[in-house]
């Protein structure tokens, strides 16, 4: 595959991870389970729509047709869409939003980490940038786990139920496909490959210490990095889209 | 237009931006939290260079929007704001008189000179931070929430004098 045209999908990828989860997360605003948890997981939330913005202008950047951050989060339909189908899965309780959340940071993390020496002075800038912000994510979302898996006999049942449904969206996350062949070729990117054994083994220690068992690796539920979504998606689009499709350009 | 003769040094400029107050804590200014990390002339085009505090922090328009109606009624009306992303903000660049700021408005300022940490992968070596109420001094606080009113700030509560209060996150 061209540099350019991999370049466009990886930062679409980048970008939409960080769109579908914060706005998964900004549903909660107003329903969360406490005042300080409502805070939070807006906090969260506003920190992926800032790291989208970054992703996606560089996109529109890269692609060269005129496309900024809003278009392109606004104006694609699902099929258009590269993020990973663990990010658009239901928040379904507290549990399930704070397990998908661990997954999702620990990996994000690696990959931001390494992200901050690629040979692309741009995504290294907004890695570095995106790296103190996540870290900060993952802390809590460890946090979050260890507390409910090791609390009482009600979290615990959650968590583990939690950490085996959502356990099939992770191979996803360290499956190499063309787009990732052309980005480590160019030096631009880890290969997600590399990035399993650290993140296992972070989930590992955290499910041992939270007395949660951890599913064994298996099949991987996969798709979304190539536009191939699951019904969710659609749904989110419906929601965060509406605005700009039923007034085409309102700004305000 | 500003010819080199008359326009204002960059230090008088400098001390301007003192004066422009952070939005969301106004009790410090946009200089003060370290988010001016330049200010020169470009030919006759007064340039300043803001870096966001978080990526997605709303404030960081304001803030640009803030610097030059500030720059405006001092009469400099060639000026653009250029954002800047690296190297990333750190509260490393708080000066001392800010700390002291948030300090008496109730904000208890970032714990550690450095913002360099374990990494999450180090959980262990992480030691719980001790933060003193700005209030009563004790150092007998507890966090209550990993984030606070904006993405810069956790909550904290004095247990001695019972007082909630901000904790200015360290990154």
């Amino acid at each position: 595959m061209a540099g350019q045209d991999a370049l466009f999908e990886y930062l679409l990828r980048l970008g939409d991870n960080a769109l579908i989860l914060g706005h998964r997360l900004s549903e909660w605003c107003g329903h969360s389970p406490a005042l300080e948890e409502d805070l939070a997981l807006s906090n969260v939330a506003l920190d992926l729509i800032g790291q989208t913005q970054l992703w996606l202008n560089l996109a529109g950047e890269v692609e060269g047709k005129g496309r900024n951050a809003d278009k392109l989060a606004y104006l694609r339909d699902a099929r258009d869409f590269r993020n990973v189908l663990l990010v658009e899965q239901p928040n379904g309780d507290f549990a399930v939003t704070m397990a998908r959340q661990f997954y999702f940071d620990a990996w994000h993390y690696l990959l931001l980490r390494e992200l901050t020496g690629s040979t692309d002075s741009r995504i290294a800038e907004i890695a570095a940038k995106a790296l103190k912000e996540v870290t900060y994510h993952l802390e809590r979302s460890q946090e979050w786990v260890l507390r409910l898996g090791d609390g009482t006999e009600e979290s615990h049942r959650r968590m583990q139920e939690a950490i085996d449904d959502l356990w099939v969206y992770t191979g996803e996350l360290f499956d190499a496909d063309a787009v990732d062949a052309a980005i480590i070729r160019d030096g631009l990117g880890p290969d997600p490959a590399s990035l399993r054994d650290l993140w296992l083994g972070l989930v590992r220690a955290t499910a041992e210490e939270a007395t949660l068992s951890l599913p064994q690796p298996g099949w991987a539920q996969k798709g979304g990095k190539q536009g191939l979504h699951s019904e969710h998606l659609g749904y989110i689009l419906a929601d965060l889209q509406f605005l700009q499709r039923a007034y085409p350009n309102a700004t305000w | 237009m500003t010819d080199s003769l008359t326009r204002p040094n960059l230090d008088q400029i400098r001390t301007w931006l003192d004066d422009v107050p952070d939005p969301e804590v106004p009790v410090v200014s946009v200089t003060d939290l370290g988010i001016v990390r330049d200010v020169r002339w470009d030919d006759d085009e007064l340039v300043v260079a803001i870096t966001p505090t978080y990526s997605g922090c709303p404030a960081t328009s304001v803030i640009a929007l803030d610097i030059e109606m500030a720059l405006r009624a001092k009469g400099l009306n060639n000026l653009r704001i250029e954002r800047r992303l690296s190297p990333p903000w750190t509260t490393d660049w708080i000066t001392q008189e800010g700390r002291q700021r948030l300090q008496a408005y109730g904000i208890a300022p970032p714990a550690e000179e450095k913002a360099d940490k374990p990494s999450p992968f180090d959980r262990f070596l992480r030691k719980p931070l001790t933060i003193a109420c700005p209030r009563c001094g004790s150092e007998n606080t507890a966090r209550i929430s990993e984030f606070g009113s904006t993405p810069c700030k956790a909550q904290y509560q004095c247990r001695a004098c019972l007082e909630p209060f901000d904790y200015f996150k360290c990154i």
